[in-house]
């Protein structure tokens, strides 16, 4: 079982969630996050005066999965989140040794 | 439509009938003239309160949500000082009989008064007000609103760092003396009347007199923490609700008919007509004019610099109102707006914090707006042809006002900081007033904190 973990534009989250929900994932945990990264922060004004933004808000989501699906998941996410644009976001993948259903106590796969 | 209909009725049974109840109150009770100066005052008054609203509104807007209560506070509390100050004092101090330098009759609104009778059959001790043929509750609670509107000003100027208790004290302190003395001597009959000083609705005596109050105030309190740098870096405190402070400019905008409308004190059809028209053209040209300086001089067509250029522009009508031409109006107006922009780009060069741009729009507009007076007043004029008398008593009325002002202010300011101190602990103030002084916040499930 793998781990993925998935920085993306907030207004791209949509689009994600239903490519993946379509190659038949059942669930994940979105966080609403802030951070910086090549694309950095922006500048904004008030009453003549400049400032920077320097952690702009991202959507992270969080899935757990299978090994044979994790290809299929990246590359899912990969497209939809794509604009090509600077500050796309990254996709983190890490293994997981255990999954507990909590209800049922039912372990690893079948818990996903 | 069903709730509607015993409404319809009554209002075509008043139409039918009305005719009738006029000419049998004709024998008896006030005549017309009364009836309508009194409800056109007291509808304008109404309006001029609402002001209040718009006041904690732009100063809420503009600020941060961590003080949203605090702001909200002083903007209630400061027309609940004033209205028992000017009622026990202020009033009596302004329009009493008295010298030229101070009402001396009238405290607690007592004393001879036949009001409605006016001119030389008025009788009494407010014989200041004797010009206008309304009942005396309805002169005083006209101008015990525009009073409420000169101590609100302050509350912008020294938001998110005064304590409470003191900004309430300063309030009382306002309305019972700083707001009434200069208000004699321009409108209470005193030397600056006598002189010729012309302030139709209060440029100088409501405006000017807040601004400085907010200039002071602000002055002796010193910035917010974090707003200059080490390095003489301007940090923006950005407003947390923009759309409240656009809400409240234009509840602003709409009291100001009442504000200006009204003081004339009497429905005269065409002289409401053309100040109503004056001020809107003047807050229009104002917006117009802050909105392309700001694009030009920083940038961006910054919101809260409109907002505040409409504001400026209303200010700066005030004192001419009556006496501008239409055009003339949006001239006063339109620079105004100019002017306010760089206003609050040198108040933030010399570190006096202003979070709501109160000192640039009442103040530094209250005094052009007066100044205003002496170019375009139809009458008196330079630029219709009155010469520099009209423009050099102006000029006499903005410094008289600004010496009493400022020597007033600061013994006042000082006194309250002497007895109960000015300003919040470091502490309060970083964790926001709303915690700090009530107790409570005005987002409490709203989880972002900055």
């Amino acid at each position: 079982m793998k781990k993925i973990e998935a920085i993306i534009k907030p207004f791209k989250l949509d689009e994600v969630k239903s490519a993946l929900t379509k190659i038949g994932i059942q669930g994940m945990t979105v966080t609403e996050v802030k951070g910086f990264g090549r694309q950095k922060g922006h500048t904004e004004t008030y009453r003549g005066t400049e400032y920077s933004i320097d952690f702009l808000p991202k959507s992270k989501i969080e899935l757990i999965i299978p090994d044979e699906l994790v290809p299929q998941v990246i590359e899912n996410i990969e497209r939809a989140a794509k604009t090509g644009k600077i500050g796309d976001g990254k996709i983190f993948l890490s293994p997981v040794e255990e999954v507990i259903r909590i209800r049922t106590s039912e372990r690893g796969k079948e818990a996903i | 439509m069903k709730t509607m209909k015993p409404f319809i009725f009554i209002i075509i049974l008043a139409i039918l009938f009305f005719p009738t109840l006029c000419s049998s109150q004709e024998k008896s009770g006030p005549d017309l003239k009364i009836i309508v100066d009194t409800v056109w005052v007291l509808i304008t008054a109404a309006l001029v309160f609402f002001m209040n609203l718009g006041f904690a509104a732009v100063e809420s807007g503009l600020c941060r949500a961590k003080n949203t209560v605090n702001i909200l506070s002083k903007n209630v509390i400061v027309f609940c000082a004033t209205s028992l100050a000017f009622w026990a004092v202020g009033f009596g101090l302004m329009f009493g009989d008295g010298n030229p330098f101070i009402g001396l009759k009238g405290l607690f609104l007592l004393g001879v008064d036949n009001s409605p009778a006016s001119g030389d059959a008025y009788h009494g001790i407010f014989s200041s007000l004797n010009w206008t043929g309304i009942p005396l509750f309805a002169k005083f609670f006209f101008q015990l609103v525009f009073a409420g509107t000169a101590a609100t000003i302050v509350s912008g100027a020294v938001a998110e760092r005064i304590k409470y208790f003191s900004f309430f004290f300063f309030s009382f302190l306002m309305g019972a003396i700083i707001y009434p003395i200069p208000g004699h001597w321009i409108w209470g009959g005193g030397w600056l009347s006598q002189l010729g000083f012309k302030d139709f609705a209060g440029s100088t005596v409501v405006h000017s007199i807040g601004g400085w109050s907010a200039l002071a105030g602000a002055y002796l309190l010193g910035p917010r923490i974090g707003r200059y740098g080490s390095d003489g870096r301007v940090n923006p405190i950005p407003g947390h609700n923009l759309s409240l402070a656009t809400i409240g400019a234009f509840v602003l905008w709409l009291g100001w008919f009442g504000f200006n409308g009204g003081s004339t004190m009497a429905a005269d059809p065409q002289s409401i007509s053309l100040i109503i028209l004056n001020t809107n053209m003047a807050a229009a040209a104002g917006g117009l004019a802050a909105t392309f300086t700001s694009y030009f001089a920083i940038g961006k067509p910054d919101l809260s610099m409109l907002l505040n250029g409409l504001l400026a522009g209303l200010v700066g009508i005030t004192a001419g109102a009556d006496g501008a031409t239409v055009l003339g109006s949006i001239v006063i107006g339109f620079i105004a707006g100019i002017l306010v922009v760089y206003s609050v780009i040198f108040f933030d060069r010399v570190r006096i914090d202003d979070p709501v741009g109160a000192i640039s729009v009442h103040l530094v507009n209250g005094i052009w707006g007066t100044f205003a007076v002496g170019l375009f007043n139809q009458e008196g004029g330079l630029l219709y042809g009155g010469g520099l008398k009209q423009l050099l008593i102006q000029m006499v009325g903005i410094l008289a006002v600004a010496v009493f002002s400022l020597i007033s202010n600061f013994i006042l300011w000082k006194i309250v900081q002497g007895v109960m101190g000015l300003r919040v602990s470091e502490e309060e103030e970083v964790q926001g007033l709303d915690i700090g002084e009530h107790g409570m916040e005005a987002y409490p499930d709203f989880s972002l904190k900055a």
